[in-house]
């Protein structure tokens, strides 16, 4: 047991994924040329005012729901201000001393199989900023930077936790979850590589059993998972390290260098903006119906933990199959409907974790545009059941319709690959290969089991994998042991 | 013909009649600012063209016989701190004087809608911050009845070109009083409606909690009309009223019998001109003399307003104005060593020292430590004025009080002594924080200088308002008389 412990508390923030912006008409769409999806309303020109997008609430409720915070009835938006030329008004809009709700929390479960809860603060809703393009300097021309301002008034939620976190592999555990809550809500991509969601980790250490809070710091620029965790492994023994040697930490932001494996300090307390929040009086206060939170909370879908407990104990699915199906809302419904339509879960489970996902994986593909419908996945397990193909000739089957979209029948009838199961038929090719294959047919006769195999294997060559496999074993087993 | 001294509603049956023509009236406009506006200087930007061209619409519907809005080819002035698309819009600032909005205020395109003729764009106090326009950053305008003397501020340029002539209707914006006090000094009837009764959208903001669009108008009847025109409802923004409006012409009736006008004693006492006290006091007669009840009455936190107002309008405005850095649109200063610096040269270049003193007073009750000792005390302080007005209006359908402390004062006067000039408002801020409407008409005159009266309505009583103004103007013909300027034929 080490001598300190560290506490944690992370800021996540989560781009909403409406059509339009938190505060005008213009577009959210990712990835559009430069300072195309923008107005006079979100570039902040003189005289503009801002209009709340009723969406961007009703899917903050809907989050503040799946994490359990109470919803406010009565909520209103401040100003925090700071100067940053990716910040068109200066100012961006946020909520300050009454978010739209508070007071949640979030179980999770470490990979050593615990589980931990960790409060969450409060959830709010706020405006996204521009982004700065830096130009190096070039020969004569000096360095410069372009703002793109098309992500500017992109809703965002923040979501502050607790400082209920004790290890940076509890940090990655927490966000991992959180993620997985935040997309079954289906508000968010929540892509860390995209910036749909990001993070920033404020953290300290303490002698363990100490209740009180030692000096924090703020770790930005964390990019990936990956990241954070590392950034608060290399920060958490930093800090210990300083109080062993029994200097200070100094309270500061500090920025996590990904190619060095560092965090190096931004700003210190003394440098810290005063932000100078007050309520914006371009916006009325937002008072929020219990009528509408529970009809947001009725169209909400089973959250992850339910399902995970549902499929341990309905399907009787192991914790890892459990939780790698429930990893996202759109595998759930995935297996989900094929279990609908094909009742045994632990084949279904076999198929969409492993054939399934593995081809996914290598052509990059998300499981709702996989081209294999569930009701297809459903008949080519079916198709193995009656016998009509192997299991083995099955995986083919199904690199076929993974690339052409096919049904199975369509893909056997057109390969002609169904299964050989005429004992006759079989039976005859099973005596040209031991006519063609003296030397292990002796070899098995005298003892060597592995021979077996071989000469199976050439029955299968010569019928390309469709013969009934079970059968040619048994008729080839039966063929050799008569001639004993 | 001459049309300098005539009303929208009189040019318009002119127009109906055909006994002129919209090219004619904005013809005329243009020359009598040929004439007077070397002296007077009301616009910062004319567009003569623009007005011409539409003008010439308004004529070719006459012609065809289409039926026509209320105001269509009447000429109006706006004041510059409205969006105007493809017309520059500079708030009277340096930091703006470049700057030309890729859209229209919704003021402006309800005017449009009106086919009103824009004559231009008018003076101000830089971002609406004053009193007289002495803080305009380009040049001050002058008083059509003294030009030794200020218009009033800071819609002066409104204010003036309505007086002169060079406009017939105008729009100002008033956070304190910066429509009614230049409509008294200037001799016209300013209204500042009700907080939310007209679409700030494309307003420049100032203090958004207190801003508000009004007309500038010759009479009442002309008042109602621009009303008309760009009060209601607006989806963008969110401070806009809702529902919908009646005529507010049908409030122009020549009677006040059984009205119940309070006079607060706290504005007719400190600082009061004697001259302006007796004009006031003449105003409550006349509307004894037509049957209306005039009682005194108190309201007791009037002493607090100025302060009041003196922490959320620079609190508010120092948010508003944090948008001008130079980065986006403006003026941006060249040769700075990194963008911070950049912030710095071209807001410490581009803003005057009465924009510069207010953001500094803003940015410091806003501060951590002292956000709770000043702009929190100075919101519930604003609760507590906004109470006095609620109990008086238990008693009286509306309130009359002087517009300002004294007439017209000189150029020069007050710009050296800051209180000195924030007093000129001490009449009309209380109005804003409790978010009524308010109006300016012409009240008499003290030594050939016009004296406003102001009259207070409930929440959404324009009406009253209307109906009183009217009647009074009916009464005493006070608005009628124009002043005669240097160089006008």
């Amino acid at each position: 047991m080490r001598a300190y412990e560290s506490v944690i508390g992370l800021e996540v923030h989560v781009e909403l994924k409406t059509n339009s912006k938190i505060f005008c008409h213009s577009s959210t769409a990712f990835g559009g040329k430069q300072n195309t999806h923008v107005c006079p309303v979100c570039l902040g020109l003189p005289g503009s005012l801002p209009v709340l997008n009723r969406q961007v609430v009703e899917y903050g409720i809907r989050v503040a729901l799946a994490l359990n915070c109470s919803v406010a009835r009565f909520c209103k938006f401040d100003r925090k201000h700071y100067f940053y030329p990716d910040l068109p008004k200066n100012y961006q809009i946020s909520q300050y001393d009454l978010p739209l709700s508070y007071d949640g929390y979030l179980d999770f479960e470490t990979d050593d199989g615990c589980t931990h809860q960790c409060g969450i603060v409060r959830v709010h809703m706020e405006e996204d900023a521009g982004k700065l393009i830096h130009r190096e300097e070039v020969g004569e021309s000096p360095a410069y930077a372009l703002v793109d301002y098309n992500r500017t008034g992109v809703p965002l939620l923040e979501i502050v936790s607790e400082p209920d976190i004790r290890s940076a592999e509890e940090a990655r555990a927490y966000l991992t979850e959180l993620k997985t809550v935040v997309q079954y809500t289906g508000v968010s991509d929540c892509k860390m590589e995209e910036g749909s969601l990001r993070c920033d980790a404020n953290v300290s250490v303490r002698p363990r059993g100490s209740k009180e809070l030692g000096v924090k710091t703020e770790i930005k620029n964390l990019n990936s998972f990956r990241a954070v965790h590392r950034a608060l492994d290399y920060e958490i023994e930093r800090q210990i390290a300083l109080c062993k040697e029994g200097r200070r930490i100094v309270q500061e932001t500090r920025s996590w260098d990904e190619a060095k494996g560092v965090t190096a300090p931004m700003r210190g307390k003394e440098e810290a903006h005063d932000y100078r929040y007050f309520p914006d009086p371009d916006l009325v206060p937002l008072v929020i119906s219990p009528s509408w939170i529970e009809s947001v909370r009725r169209d909400l879908p089973e959250p992850p933990d339910a399902r995970r407990r549902r499929y341990q104990e309905q399907y009787g699915l192991s914790v890892y199959n459990a939780r790698v199906l429930t990893g996202s809302r759109e595998t759930a419904e995935y297996f989900e409907e094929c279990v609908r339509l094909y009742s045994r879960p632990k084949t279904v489970a076999n198929w969409v974790m492993g054939d399934l996902t593995r081809l996914l994986n290598a052509e990059q593909v998300e499981i709702q545009d996989c081209r294999v419908r569930p009701a297809q996945l459903a008949a080519l397990m079916r198709l193995i059941d009656d016998g009509t193909i192997s299991g083995k000739i099955a995986k083919v089957i199904l690199e076929e319709m993974f690339a052409s979209g096919k049904d199975p029948e369509t893909v056997i009838r057109e390969k002609d690959l169904v299964q050989i199961t005429d004992a006759g038929a079989i039976s005859g090719l099973i005596e040209e290969v031991l006519a063609g294959h003296p030397g292990p047919v002796a070899d098995y006769r005298q003892g060597k089991g592995k021979a077996l195999g071989f000469l199976v294997g050439q029955v299968m060559k010569a019928t390309k994998g469709k013969a009934n496999p079970a059968m040619v074993n048994d008729l080839l087993k039966q063929k050799l042991d008569e001639g004993k | 013909m001459r049309f300098n001294d005539l009303t929208a509603h009189e040019l318009r049956g002119l127009l109906l009649r055909r006994e002129t023509s919209a090219v004619e009236i904005c013809r005329s406009v243009f020359d009598l600012l040929a004439a007077v506006e070397g002296e007077i200087q009301a616009y910062i930007t004319l567009d003569r063209a623009g007005a011409l061209a539409k003008a010439e619409t308004v004529d070719r519907d006459l012609r065809d016989g289409r039926e026509l809005p209320p105001l269509a080819g009447i000429p109006f002035a706006i004041k510059d701190n409205m969006c105007t698309k493809g017309v520059l819009t500079t708030c009277g600032s340096r930091i703006l004087r470049n700057f030309v909005p890729p859209y229209n205020a919704t003021v402006v395109e309800r005017l449009n809608a009106q086919r009103v003729v824009m004559i231009g764009k008018t003076n101000l106090d830089e971002f609406a911050m004053g009193s007289s326009t002495e803080h305009s950053s380009f040049f001050t305008t002058r008083n059509p009845w003294d030009t030794a003397r200020v218009p009033g501020g800071s819609s002066g340029g409104s204010a003036a070109a309505v007086a002169a002539g060079s406009a017939v209707c105008a729009l100002g914006s008033d956070t304190g009083g910066s429509i009614r006090q230049p409509a008294a000094l200037c001799g016209v009837v300013g209204m500042k409606p009700t907080y939310g009764l007209v679409s700030r959208y494309g307003l420049v903001a100032f203090a958004s909690s207190l801003d508000q669009i009004g007309p500038f108008t010759r009479d009442f009847t002309d008042c109602a009309l621009v009303l008309n025109a760009i009060c209601g409802h607006d989806e963008r923004d969110s401070t806009s009223a809702p529902g919908e409006l009646g005529d507010f012409t049908d409030f122009l009736v020549d009677d006040v019998r059984g009205m119940r006008i309070g006079m607060p004693q706290e504005y007719l006492s400190g600082g009061l001109d004697e001259g302006v006290r007796r004009i006031v006091l003449e105003a409550a007669s006349v509307f004894e003399q037509r049957g209306a009840y005039v009682e005194e009455t108190s309201l007791p936190h009037t002493d607090y307003a100025l302060p009041t107002y003196y922490l959320i309008a620079p609190a508010e405005a120092s948010s508003n104005l944090a948008r001008y850095d130079g980065v986006r649109y403006g003026c941006r200063l060249e040769n700075s060593t990194d963008v911070i610096d950049m912030f710095r040269l071209s807001r410490s270049r581009g803003f005057g020292a009465e924009v510069k003193r207010r953001i500094m007073l803003g940015t410091y009750a806003l501060s951590a430590g002292y956000y709770d000792a000043y702009y929190l005390k100075a919101l519930k302080v604003r609760t507590l004025i906004r109470r006095d007005f609620e109990e008086a209006f238990e008693k009286f359908d509306l309130l009359l009080a002087p517009t300002t402390p004294e007439p017209a004062f000189p150029i020069g006067d007050k710009t050296e002594d800051p209180i000195k000039m924030y007093l000129s408002d001490i009449y009309t801020l209380a109005v804003n924080l409790a978010g009524l409407p308010g109006v300016s008409l012409p009240g008499g005159f003290l030594n050939r200088l016009p004296i406003g009266i102001q009259l207070i309505g409930k929440p959404f009583g324009e009406g009253a308002l209307l109906r009183a103004g009217y009647t009074f103007q009916q009464s005493t013909g006070h608005h009628l008389k124009r002043p005669r300027i240097r160089g006008e034929a």
